[in-house]
């Protein structure tokens, strides 16, 4: 049987819209992994530069113009389906920049080293906190950045505190 | 054991007050149910089977299956997921049928005259839809009665931590509990009358309802009736389903989002819809354990973005997978799961055990249309609708004149639509009432619109299907 991510949830990367690679290098930009036609669209209502826009129906998908996008952030925390991701290729010292929208708690700190996950919950590779944003506006979900190896900027898509791992039971 | 810190919800002081059950002081927070408190204590088991005498815990948590009943202060088959616990209350388990209610506990129910109360427009149940419906008839100008056998006031949105799909005409990514406190406020701004604990029980012609208001019964009139009743989980048969431990999905969300009841340490999740994969996210929030979502088809029903999220935090789901058993003796102890070939049979060889302590079914909902079916309506079994449903035409009015469906009880479907089908039915029984007017033609218009623009695409298809089976038997 074909392995897609109807049967398993997990998406590839040619299943959506990846920034091109001059576009990641010159700093943040999102990344969106929404690729259902769902009943939503507030990302294409919220962005203040008009980079993410649904035609039509409610239930059709949303295209990013990633050159308008300046990585501001406000989608990633604002999308009810958790599918919106930042990345920055423009650090150098082999290491990339990754935001992803986090709602658990307690929250890592700036420096913590974490577990990264892709996005099939597999641990990928170890990454440092760089910045936790949780404004009011953010509505509790937060946006935590954090750095990982360059090659896995397109893949790190959620993390773990290794607190939290350690407390898990293991069967 | 009780969530002590938690990314969404928000703890706020709550008075300690004490109870008994089975002559055990139980400690418990002011706003817990009798069956929260209980499970907050760790006790699972509520009472004992009819005829088998098997341990029986509660099942879906808002008043629907009566797996949940006990003897309150003396009072048999009470639906203690219901009941706020009180100071002093003496709660037992029942085995089987229960004892006639005792002399003191008749009194608190036995009335010498019954009153009637009379209303515009009855509204039976205070989610999404029976709010939305209120909002919009008060609007207009028609008086209205909410009535709820909950005690808390948002239906199913009081447990619904994560944010919301849609537009914003929908409330598009607000949480669910956030949109329910501001369904309550605008009641609230309108003066609209909301009863909580209080359950319609019966239909008369035309428009009465006879009532149970805490325990005591009333007769309600009004000239329209709107049914948001909103809809049950449905149960799955495997060996050991009726354990204490197996719960519906909905009823976990309820335990750890509403009473804050760290409901369980390890879960298996049974069915990948929408429902199976939200709850499962939350109990991870809940730093609950999550060791699979099993699916029996090959498909994920739910969105892709819900699975996702889920599926990045380390929780596999798998498809073509079903739960075989479930064991244990007092509780759930463990489960056996086995892969499904494409005829829906175990592959031999396939089996697993899972230590886990407790189930959860997310396997479907079916609209709680009981009380519609009593007053006569005309009603169709639409599996594409969840189930048995009244036929209703473009106005949500039923084929008895002047009652109106809204929400998950016409049909499941989501929050956003319940809302839109609520306000329609409330703008069509202001229109029953008093007649048309170019206004009300225009809002339906535009209520109508929003409806049909929610159902495009593939996840609206089921409820087209539906109607359309719908349209046809009613014409
Ligand atoms: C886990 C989960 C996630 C969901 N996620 C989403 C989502 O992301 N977006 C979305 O749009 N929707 C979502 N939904 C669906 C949404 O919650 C329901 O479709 C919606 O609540 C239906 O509204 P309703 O008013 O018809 O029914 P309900 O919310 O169920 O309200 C019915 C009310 O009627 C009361 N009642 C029933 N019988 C009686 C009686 N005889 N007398 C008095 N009162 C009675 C009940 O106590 C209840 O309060 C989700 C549901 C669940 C369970
Ligand atoms: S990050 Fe900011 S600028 Fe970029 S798409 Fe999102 S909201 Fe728009
Ligand atoms: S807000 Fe998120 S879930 Fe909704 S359409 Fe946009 S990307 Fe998809
Ligand atoms: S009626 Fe109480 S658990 Fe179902």
């Amino acid at each position: 049987m074909k392995h897609d991510y109807i049967n398993t949830g997990i998406l590839r990367l040619t299943d959506f819209q990846v920034p091109p690679p001059e576009r990641r290098r010159a700093g943040r930009v999102i990344m969106i992994e929404c690729v259902q036609n769902i009943p939503c669209n507030p990302c294409s209502t919220i962005c203040p530069q008009g980079a993410i826009t649904i035609e039509g129906d409610i239930t059709n998908i949303p295209v990013v113009d990633f050159s308008k996008c300046n990585g501001c952030g406000l989608c990633v925390a604002n999308c009810p389906g958790l599918a919106i991701f930042m990345v920055d290729e423009s650090i150098g010292d082999n290491s990339a920049e990754v935001g992803i929208p986090y709602e658990f708690s307690p929250f890592p700190e700036k420096g913590e080293i974490v577990s990264v996950y892709d996005r099939s919950g597999k641990i990928i590779c170890d990454g440092e906190i760089v910045r936790v944003r949780n404004p009011k506006s953010y509505n509790k979900t937060a946006v935590i950045y954090f750095r990982v190896p360059i090659q896995f900027s397109l893949d790190a898509r959620f993390i773990k505190r290794k607190a939290d791992k350690a407390k898990t039971p293991i069967h | 054991m009780r969530l002590r810190n938690h990314p969404i919800l928000e703890f706020k002081e709550q008075r300690v007050i004490h109870f008994t059950f089975d002559g055990q002081d139980i400690t418990a927070l002011e706003g817990d149910t009798i069956a929260a408190a209980l499970h907050a204590a760790g006790i699972r088991t509520l009472s004992h089977s009819l005829r088998r005498h098997h341990p029986r815990g509660l099942f879906c948590a808002i008043g629907k299956c009566s797996s949940c009943l006990m003897e309150v202060d003396g009072c048999p088959n009470v639906k203690t997921c219901l009941v706020p616990v009180k100071d002093g209350m003496v709660v037992k388990s029942q085995d089987g049928w229960g004892r006639f209610p005792s002399a003191t506990s008749r009194k608190d129910y036995q009335r010498k005259e019954i009153p009637t109360r009379e209303t515009d427009i009855a509204i039976v149940g205070a989610g999404p839809a029976g709010l939305s419906a209120a909002i919009y008839a008060a609007r207009l100008g028609a008086r209205v009665m909410v009535m709820d056998e909950n005690y808390l006031v948002g239906g199913q949105l009081i447990k619904q931590t994560h944010m919301f799909f849609g537009s914003k005409d929908h409330y598009a990514k607000t949480r669910g509990i956030d949109i329910g406190t501001l369904l309550r406020q605008q009641c609230d701004e309108l003066a609209i009358e909301i009863l909580t604990e209080c359950s319609v029980i019966g239909y008369y012609h035309p428009h009465e309802l006879a009532m149970v208001h805490k325990r005591k019964l009333n007769h309600v009139k009004a000239k329209a009736v709107i049914i948001a009743t909103g809809a049950s989980e449905n149960m799955l048969t495997f060996p050991g389903n009726d354990l204490p431990g197996v719960y519906g999905a909905g009823a976990i969300q309820t335990l750890m989002n509403v009473y804050k009841v760290k409901p369980a340490e390890r879960v298996l999740m049974v069915g990948a819809g929408n429902i199976g994969v939200i709850v499962s996210y939350q109990l991870l929030q809940a730093g609950v354990d999550v060791v699979a979502v099993v699916e029996a088809t090959p498909k994920i029903g739910a969105y892709q973005v819900h699975a996702s999220k889920l599926v990045r935090c380390g929780v596999p789901i798998l498809t073509s997978h079903s739960i075989v058993k479930a064991y244990g003796n007092e509780s759930v102890e463990g489960a056996v799961v086995a892969q499904l070939d494409n005829k829906w049979n175990i592959i031999p060889g396939t089996e697993r055990d899972v230590a886990i302590d407790t189930i959860c079914l997310s396997v479907g909902l079916n609209p709680a249309s009981e009380i519609l079916d009593q007053a006569g309506c005309r009603m169709l079994y639409i599996p594409e609708l969840g189930g048995q449903v009244a036929v209703i035409d473009r106005n949500m009015e039923t084929s008895v004149s002047g009652l109106y469906v809204a929400g998950d009880v016409s049909g499941i479907e989501e929050a956003s639509s319940a809302m839109l089908e609520g306000r329609l039915a409330g703008v069509a029984a202001v229109q029953s009432l008093h007649g048309s007017s170019p206004q009300i033609e225009k809002l339906k218009h535009e209520i109508q619109s929003g409806l049909d623009a929610l159902r495009t695409g593939p996840f609206g298809e089921k409820t087209r299907i539906g109607n359309k089976i719908m349209t046809e038997a009613a014409s």
